[in-house]
């Protein structure tokens, strides 16, 4: 049997209603190991304004490199009580914030340790699909070999990169541009 | 590890693109650059794992949510959720929202000026059973106005959020009701190309599933990208 996947549509503007139940900014509890990170960012749109109604759902492994999932068969401990996913809206000024570990390296297509990285789904009103980006980070040189950020223009790929904020250790700054000047870029990967 | 198996890419035409000028909201959101191809890597193949989760009445029967009865239709809106192999996917989240029967929604940003229904929230969730099945009890949502144009009504909708194995599989989605008058002028019902995968979004009245004397039955499958033949593309 062959059938076609269901076609998506936007979340629309009212999407807290059915999806607040699950929202978390917190992924990795107390006693989960790894380098605790805060990652805080805004949504734009291609007038530089704030986004106020954007669902970002981010999907990560622990800090050994392994996801909480039955298809991670790599000999790696899972940690207890590390889901690896998190999902926040944006507020009104756009802002979103999650707090969690920097995730360990996985395996790419050719066998090759992928660098350190978050996969994102940013939902909103006016977008009729998800649009599918990645989180890297600052001073990982595992970067300059990674398979995903080999196939972006180079002078794109820092929109893909978390920048150090605060001066705090561990606190990250991740914006989402949908469209224009410095527009994110956004991964094709089927839906 | 073993070699991994990626997830098949949408049919041409059946998935809408981000920019879609009739629709308003897509002009300042949609991407303006190309998406990058990314072959699926274990990253994509995987995804949050939900449940199993204790048994809660109330979270599939929308209408046992207030005090009181809401007010309205009562219908039954059931389905399976599928791979494209017509596989029943056992697990999936569904999470659910909607208008009440007046067209409004219980939201501090929804302006229209049509009564709230004290004994109606509009959420659902449910996980699919072992024949990948859901079931809601709720009320017909009313059709509503909105500001994409002059006149502009959206078509009774049930908003749709579905998790299936794996990451690549996300789905938003939303349902419709047959013989909708408001649908050849919907912008987002018609932002998609194909029109047999945008009827696909419009329920089917089911006998089997309407209850004499109690509620209507509607009939809504949704169908999540299915495993590629052969392992990864790279």
């Amino acid at each position: 049997m062959s059938l076609q996947a269901t076609t998506s549509h936007t979340v629309g503007p009212f999407f807290s209603i059915g999806l607040t139940r699950l929202a978390h900014a917190e992924i990795a509890g107390p006693g989960v190991a790894g380098e605790r990170i805060v990652i805080e960012g805004r949504v734009l749109d291609g007038d530089g304004k704030p986004v106020p109604d954007a669902l970002i759902e981010l999907w990560q492994a622990n800090s050994h490199g392994k996801y909480a999932h039955p298809e991670d068969s790599q000999e790696k401990p899972i940690e207890p009580g590390f889901k690896g996913y998190g999902r926040q809206p944006s507020d009104d000024a756009g802002k979103f914030r999650f707090t969690t570990i920097k995730p360990g390296p996985v395996p790419g297509p050719d066998g090759k340790p992928q660098a350190p990285h978050i996969s994102v789904s940013v939902f909103a009103r006016g977008l009729q699909r998800r649009l599918v980006t990645r989180i890297y980070f600052p001073d990982e040189a595992a970067n300059a070999s990674d398979f995903a950020l080999g196939r972006v223009d180079p002078a794109r790929r820092g929109t893909l990169i978390a920048k150090k904020a605060g001066g705090q250790p561990g606190q990250l700054e991740w914006n989402v541009i949908l469209q224009g000047a410095g527009e994110t870029v956004f991964f094709d990967i089927g839906l | 590890m073993a070699p991994l198996t990626g997830y098949r890419r949408p049919y041409p035409g059946t998935q809408p693109n981000h920019l879609h000028p009739t629709y308003r909201s897509s002009l300042k959101r949609a991407p303006a650059q190309p998406l990058v191809y990314l072959p699926h890597t274990l990253s994509e193949i995987t995804g949050p794992v939900f449940g199993p989760e204790p048994a809660d009445l109330k979270a599939t029967d929308l209408t046992k949510q207030g005090h009181g009865d809401p007010l309205g239709k009562r219908i039954i809106v059931s389905g399976r959720v599928l791979d494209e192999n017509g596989r029943p996917l056992r697990g999936a989240l569904v999470e659910i929202w909607q208008a009440n029967s007046a067209g409004r929604y219980l939201h501090r940003n929804d302006q229209h000026n049509a009564p709230l229904d004290p004994n109606f929230i509009g959420e659902g969730h449910a996980l699919t059973d072992d024949q990948g099945r859901y079931r809601f009890v709720t009320i017909r949502p009313g059709e509503y106005p909105w500001g994409n144009h002059y006149n502009a009504w959206r078509p009774a909708h049930i908003h749709f959020s579905v998790f299936g194995p794996a990451f690549v599989t996300r789905l938003v989605t939303q349902m419709y009701f047959p013989g909708d008058a408001l649908l050849p002028y919907d912008p987002i019902f018609n932002c998609t190309a194909d029109e047999k995968a945008r009827n696909r979004l419009i329920s089917v009245f089911d006998w089997e599933t309407t209850v004499p004397s109690h509620a209507l039955g509607y009939k809504f499958d949704i169908v999540l990208a299915g495993r590629d033949a052969t392992p990864m593309e790279i």
